[in-house]
């Protein structure tokens, strides 16, 4: 695999906080990457470590967090060894996220249409109108209703909806290489939900930007990646196109995850569907496979030592997983039996 | 529905004075039965009027209008001994675990704090209540004297549950009671629920806007629009042969984990907000974005109607 031609890319990543009861492992060696003009999901449940991995690649990991090992590239840049000064401009310029709740990431006091430009006024030498008349060409981008009179608007005077969409013009303004969303629809309805993906799958296309997308929606991500990460307690348990994931996962957390969400196109008993149990703590990390204690199909060697990677029908499509070991074979095909009556 | 009906309300109508702006219609005439045993889930988008509605079937708030009936009684001419009575009956779990929970009580306090306003389980039976209570929502008891912080959001919930139980209620009005939790959390608090309507004969007023969670548990859905029911069926007839445009907007807007059936779906983006409830014009709720709206649907607004046997929808165009 050419590195080079990633667009973004994290190797080993490790990332802890040192907190007085002690070091807490939030992200414990992964490795990804994203290409131009693609999206990606990191998915697991909170806590999994993927809020903590893209603050550290966008440089916003704060005191007592603290990157314990691995790299990250951007183009061909080494974003850990770069100064303040440099991560500034790229900050808001080329790298840019968006967040859960628009209200409190959006000054109360200051009007919509200022801080959308904010961003671009400090990155371009451009005078006031220039800048307004961006953000207004931004406004009708993202379909903003009366744009000419909300960009006057203070956040409070704006749905939750509307609020999100001023965060993805403020995050799009300056035409972002990339762009982290960090469960960008969690907080909205769904009909609300349904027009802000669809605004940022159009906004990939018309500015070409590519997307991390952080959410435990499989639904969301459904929609809107073309690969994803499943991460479970500070490791990548899992990584494929779209379509591995949902239709060929290999990995007992995968498809516990994949199991527990409600369908809505099928008929369901009144039984809910969850992994029991709870995740592992990051203070003291088990020594085997993270999922061991919580998996059905574990055995000695789950809770004794780290499973590999191995890969599956194609080069992208991974996972960690003694079951997929030779000497398992027996136990996969049970495993496999079991899944196969569930369905 | 052989069942009898517990609790009906007819004609509901809540509104909120905001001065200098005018007048806020947050249930808008709202005719719904609940029977014994049943759960009815109420669905709808932020500001539709599902709290409001919840809050007043509590007697949280008075309604301005219409009325709601306690096994065919008017509540609003219940004496005091009937209020009180009807006062333990109905209970209520809300959404915020965090909030609603005293951080200042140790949980047994919390748990037995209805005991003791209506006279239950005087004496050395509380203490034995209380742990029986903490047993049945999965939780011992060594949590009996553990204040609300030492515990996770599925716990708080669970404690929520234990403290509308402790009175033996026939209703309870469970207003977004997983929407805080972790998806896997809010399986076992869903099963939870489901486990002690069957052993207790509990009936539900389960407000969400979950529409995939609720079709699990519900014997019939409510879809409400701006202070409004739009449509009620029974919960399978619902997503087979809904028949609002609105219900239509909000099934087709969620998202399924299945990538190929996303690429080939047909989804109805409706467009703009759900208008502001604040001085409430005449015409259908939903004309504003309907896609089929016609002149009619903007002067008049559309009676709930039965279209089909037990399928209700209040659309000019319906049935």
């Amino acid at each position: 695999m050419e590195t080079s031609s990633h667009l973004l890319e994290v190797n080993d990543l490790a990332v802890s906080f040192f907190t007085y009861a002690g070091e807490v492992q939030a992200v414990r060696g992964i490795s990804w990457y994203l290409n131009k003009n693609e999206t990606i999901a990191l998915v697991g449940e909170s806590g999994c470590g993927k809020s903590v991995t893209i603050q550290t690649v966008m440089g916003l990991l704060q005191s007592p967090g603290r990157v314990t090992g691995g790299s990250v590239r951007f183009e061909e840049r080494d974003m850990l060894g770069l100064s303040a000064k440099e991560l500034r401009q790229l900050q808001g310029n080329h790298m840019t996220m968006i967040f859960q709740d628009p209200l409190s990431y959006l000054n109360p006091t200051m009007r919509v249409g200022e801080q959308i430009a904010e961003s671009y006024r400090l990155h371009h030498k451009v005078s006031r109108s220039e800048a307004e008349a961006r953000v207004l060409d931004m406004m009708h981008l993202i379909s903003f209703p009366e744009p000419e009179r909300n960009m006057y608007a203070y956040p409070h005077q704006l749905s939750g909806g509307m609020r999100q969409r001023i965060m993805v013009a403020m995050a799009l303004i300056c035409n972002p290489q990339v762009l982290f969303a960090d469960e960008p629809t969690t907080a909205l309805d769904v009909t609300i939900q349904a027009q802000i993906i669809e605004l940022m799958n159009s906004l990939k296309e018309k500015l070409n930007t590519a997307i991390v997308l952080i959410t435990h929606d499989l639904g969301v991500v459904a929609n809107m990646a073309q690969r994803i990460y499943v991460m479970y307690a500070g490791k990548i348990v899992e990584r494929g196109s779209a379509k591995d994931i949902f239709y060929r996962p290999k990995h007992p957390y995968t498809w516990g995850l994949l199991a527990s969400v409600p369908r809505l196109d099928a008929d369901q008993s009144r039984d809910f569907r969850y992994i029991p149990g709870t995740p592992p703590d990051l203070l003291n990390p088990p020594k085997g496979c993270p999922f061991a204690a919580r998996c059905r199909y574990a055995c000695r060697a789950c809770v004794s030592s780290i499973p590999e990677e191995m890969a599956f029908d194609s080069e992208d499509h991974r996972a960690s997983c003694w079951l997929y070991h030779p000497g398992a074979e027996a136990l996969l095909a049970a495993a496999e039996r079991e899944r196969g009556m569930q369905r | 529905m052989s069942r009898p009906v517990l609790l009906e309300t007819k004609n509901l109508r809540k509104t909120f004075e905001i001065k200098g702006r005018g007048v806020l219609t947050a249930v808008n005439g709202v005719s719904i039965s609940l029977h014994e045993g049943e759960t009815l889930g109420m669905v709808g988008e932020s500001g539709c009027g599902k709290t409001t509605l919840g809050r007043t079937i509590v007697k949280l708030y008075r309604p301005d209008a219409g009325q709601i009936l306690y096994r065919g009684q008017d509540i609003s001419r219940f004496s005091r001994a009937e209020n009180l009575r009807y006062r333990k009956d109905v209970q209520m779990i809300y959404q915020d675990p965090y909030a609603s929970l005293d951080p200042l009580s140790v949980v047994s306090t919390s748990i037995a704090e209805g005991l003791d306003i209506h006279g239950l389980y005087p004496g050395k039976a509380r203490r034995e209540r209380v742990l029986e209570l903490l047993q049945m929502v999965g939780l011992n008891k060594e949590h009996a004297n553990r204040f609300p912080h030492e515990f996770s959001g599925g716990q708080r919930q669970r404690i929520g549950i234990a403290r509308a139980l402790a009175v033996e209620p026939k209703l309870i009005v469970c207003d977004e009671p997983i929407s805080a939790l972790d998806v896997s959390i809010q399986a076992q608090v869903m099963n939870l629920l489901v486990r002690l309507q069957r052993d207790m004969g509990l009936s539900y007023l389960f407000i969400t806007h979950d529409l995939s969670m609720v079709r699990a548990i519900s014997d019939r859905i409510a879809v409400m629009y701006l202070g409004s029911i739009v449509e009620l069926a029974p919960a399978a007839t619902l997503y087979k042969e809904h028949c609002h445009p609105y219900t239509e907007a909000l099934l087709s807007a969620i998202p399924l984990p299945d990538p190929d059936a996303e690429a080939s779906r047909r989804r109805i983006l409706l467009k703009g907000d759900i208008p502001s409830p604040v001085n409430l014009g005449p015409g259908c709720p939903f004309a504003s974005r309907c896609p089929h709206a016609r002149p009619i649907c903007r002067e008049q607004r559309p009676e709930l109607r039965e279209v089909s046997s037990e399928h209700f929808a209040a659309c000019h165009e319906a049935g």
